[in-house]
């Protein structure tokens, strides 16, 4: 496996809620990333976000690992949920609350800071 | 990209669609929002119904002709 690859590998394992996007939460570079930002922010959860457009191969390991070819992408424990259209539908419905709650307990929202891990 | 193929990539993919929609969201030929209503979508989750979407469109998503997609997918129960 690739260095970078791996590094992608442990974000979405070690991170609570991994958000794979173009640009920063501050700097959002694509209308999708941002709907799933505040879809996440929305629902109170803890953020670690990473910027995939600093190089191409983020996003080709990216895509390899998860089998899921657009960005943004959500993971939550290590479990892709989904990109912009399912995580804003999941918010909708009160099902992205439940979902954060169940694989990261009743608590998450105390732990709201939002991170960035840059991966390369 | 005009609208054509892609709605062509998602009937064939799901033959027995309710609804097959693909719509140029900003009229530059990249940016698109389908909608696909089938019985296959019944019951299966959310991700596993747009894996589905994906997988019908994974040539124009992978050579970059799609450069936005949004998905809409329905059941029909």
């Amino acid at each position: 496996m690739s260095e970078l690859r791996e590094k992608i590998q442990n974000v979405i394992e070690t991170e609570p809620v991994a958000l794979f996007m173009k640009g920063t939460p501050q700097f959002v570079m694509c209308g999708n990333s941002d709907r799933a930002l505040r879809a996440l922010r929305g629902a109170g959860a803890p953020v670690t976000a990473v910027d995939i457009l600093p190089d191409p191969a983020i996003r080709q390991e990216l895509s390899a690992l998860s089998g899921w070819p657009t960005i943004p992408q959500v993971f939550v424990r290590g479990e892709l949920i989904g990109g912009a259209d399912i995580i804003e539908e999941l918010a909708a419905t009160g099902e992205l609350e439940q979902k954060l709650e169940t694989l990261l307990g009743p608590g998450y929202r105390e732990s709201r800071d939002e991170h960035i891990i840059a991966v390369a | 990209m005009a609208i054509d193929p892609l709605q062509t990539l998602l009937e064939r993919a799901f033959p027995d669609a309710a609804e097959v929609h693909v719509e140029d969201r900003t009229g530059g030929g990249d940016h698109f929002q389908v909608t696909v209503r089938s019985r296959r979508f019944n019951g299966l989750p959310l991700l596993e119904q747009h894996r589905l979407v994906n997988s019908a469109l994974a040539e124009p998503l992978r050579d970059g002709t799609i450069h936005e997609l949004r998905i809409t997918t329905r059941g029909t129960e």
